[in-house]
């Protein structure tokens, strides 16, 4: 297993320059992420329109696994369905934690993530944008967490 | 009156040298591996450290020669088990330099020999508008339990600020003494940290006002002698695995007298004398605390751990370690963007870190792959993070086993972590 099939050169670029970051005003709904094992920490906004991602951004402080996965979330699920961003969901966490799951056709640059599944104790950084994110898009106030 | 060695500020000894070190190393298994095709450099003892050859020895000739259940039969290998078992709490009074065998309770650990003061004593002595002093240093084993009894109490958590080198403030610390104090429950060293706390001054103002003193000393005891006489503190708990002992068994030390008007906390048997239905009367010390059937695996590994010990010698231990501090923080210091967070004077062998652009978990996972095994996080120490302004920090900790080699192995690959994340 080489160091590269985790930090691959996407998952570094979003790490450095994180892509949509920073926070939307309402009426886009926030969402708080914690991962109290490593204190990631994330705010996801979205904007609906309709049933329709207008706008999504991220903010907060973590590993490299987790800001990149955010910042790849972001430009993944903008202007797309919410049944689409909930089948992309279960892709990218088939990605994240099955060893033999072929990548699914609709995950783009978010397949840069395959790597993390060789370091399990790595998945949770990864998917704890996914969560924050559904939990925005619900318009759940409560924080959630990956505990 | 005791026959323990000379205090260590008496004496400078003489540090292991590389190849007593290298002969060491021989008695530990675990260390002759490779991780992901890299020589093993273990950097993480303060979360735990490992058994020596003649530890797990004795755990298995306990199992294979006189287990049976302890304080029981009369047959044969119930009187070897409790010998083995009751042999262990001597050598750990030993080990302490306490007065009495009485003295000495085993527990699960750390957490659980502070939860027990907390629980027991505590439930018996706090009341509402009463206070416990804490510090801004403590790891949560030290906070929670506390918290725990306030809460039931009706009492308040008082905290000792720290400093940005992470020493305890010692003025505010007296200042917080006072009629409402019932007890002082204080890190002999910080986990997250490192700082050695000034104990003796701690214990010695707290007892000007005839307040207990309860020292979390987990960290402690693989690097400081302990003499629970000479500090004069009330309770002194500690776990066995950092020590190069068994998980799952900790002791208790604590003052007799105050032991002794400590009602029991668990129920159970071991810990009673007789039971009836209307009443029951409870064990002498210390089985009052010991309710159940012990880890006498572990206690019996615990005394060969502390045999191990001192037969290398602490103070010989703790002088190396020094060297190993000492060159871990000028190496650590040359890698750009690093900082150390945590500078007190007087240190552990341990060094907690951040690097500018890398995140500790990054890290953790890069040296890694390089066969280094250090801990990141938050190391059950949120308070000190805050105070920081840090989410986690990387640490290193070693132990006498460890050499200046394994510490330049973890710079080089800490300065291939920076560049990959330039």
């Amino acid at each position: 297993m080489d160091l590269k099939d985790l930090y691959r050169d996407v998952i570094l670029d979003h790490n450095k320059r994180p892509r949509n970051f920073g926070a939307l005003a309402p009426p886009a709904h926030p969402a708080r992420g914690h991962n109290p094992l490593c204190g990631d920490q994330l705010t996801v906004y979205v904007e609906l329109d309709g049933d329709v991602i207008r706008d999504v951004r991220f903010e907060g402080k973590g590993c490299a696994i987790s800001v990149a996965s955010a910042s790849l979330m972001t430009e993944a699920v903008k202007g797309r369905r919410r049944a689409d961003v909930a089948t992309l969901f279960q892709h990218v966490h088939d990605l994240l934690t099955l060893q033999e799951a072929p990548v699914a056709d609709d995950l783009g640059k978010l397949a840069a993530l395959q790597g993390v599944r060789e370091f399990p104790a790595r998945v949770k950084c990864a998917s704890l944008c996914w969560h924050t994110l559904n939990a925005a898009l619900d318009g759940a106030a409560a924080p959630v967490s990956t505990e | 009156m005791s026959a323990h060695p000379a205090p260590r500020e008496a004496a400078v000894p003489a540090a292991l040298t590389p190849t007593e070190v290298e002969r060491l190393r021989a008695d530990f298994p675990v260390l002759a591996q490779r991780i992901h095709g890299h020589p093993l450099v273990y950097l993480d003892n303060g979360a735990s450290a490992h058994r020596p050859t003649s530890v797990l020895d004795a755990e298995r000739r306990y199992a294979e020669q006189m287990h049976s259940n302890v304080h029981r039969g009369v047959h044969t290998l119930s009187q070897r088990a409790t010998d083995a078992f009751e042999g262990a709490r001597e050598r750990v009074r030993r080990f302490l330099n306490a007065r009495s065998t009485k003295e000495i309770v085993f527990t699960r650990g750390t957490t659980e020999s502070i939860n027990l003061v907390a629980q027991a004593w505590g439930g018996a002595n706090l009341r509402a508008g009463d206070e416990v002093v804490i510090s801004w240093l403590e790891h949560h084993a030290n906070i929670v339990p506390w918290q725990m009894a306030c809460d039931r109490a009706g009492a308040r958590l008082r905290v000792v600020p720290i400093d940005r080198r992470g020493e305890l403030d010692l003025e505010a610390y007296r200042s917080m003494l006072g009629e409402r104090t019932k007890l002082v429950a204080i890190s002999h060293v910080s986990n997250a940290l490192g700082t050695v706390n000034p104990v003796r001054e701690i214990v010695a103002a707290a007892h000007a006002r005839g307040i207990p003193v309860l020292l979390d000393g987990a960290q402690a005891v693989p690097h400081v002698r302990i003499d629970v006489q000479a500090l004069d503190c009330d309770f002194y708990a500690f776990s066995g695995h950092k020590l190069y002992g068994p998980t799952g068994i900790g002791v208790l030390y604590g003052r007799e007298s105050i032991l002794e008007k400590t009602p029991p906390w668990q129920g159970g048997g071991d810990m009673i004398l007789t039971v009836s239905f209307e009443r029951t009367t409870y064990n002498q010390l210390p089985w009052k605390f010991e309710a159940g059937t012990p880890n006498m695996t572990g206690a019996v590994g615990l005394a060969a751990a502390l045999d191990y010990v001192d037969g290398i010698g602490l103070e010989r231990i703790a002088a190396w370690e020094h060297e190993l501090l000492e060159h871990a923080t000028a190496k650590l210091l040359a890698v750009p963007g690093l900082t150390i967070v945590g500078t007190a004077r007087e240190k552990a062998s341990l060094v907690s870190f951040v690097i500018d652009g890398v995140h500790p978990h990054d890290l953790g996972t890069i040296l890694d792959q390089s066969g280094i095994a250090i801990r990141t996080g938050h190391h059950c120490a949120m308070p000190v993070m805050e105070f920081f302004d840090v989410p986690a920090t990387a640490r290193a900790s070693f132990a006498f086993y460890n050499t200046k080699a394994e510490i330049d192995r973890l710079a080089a690959a800490l300065h291939d972590a920076r560049a990959m994340f330039a």
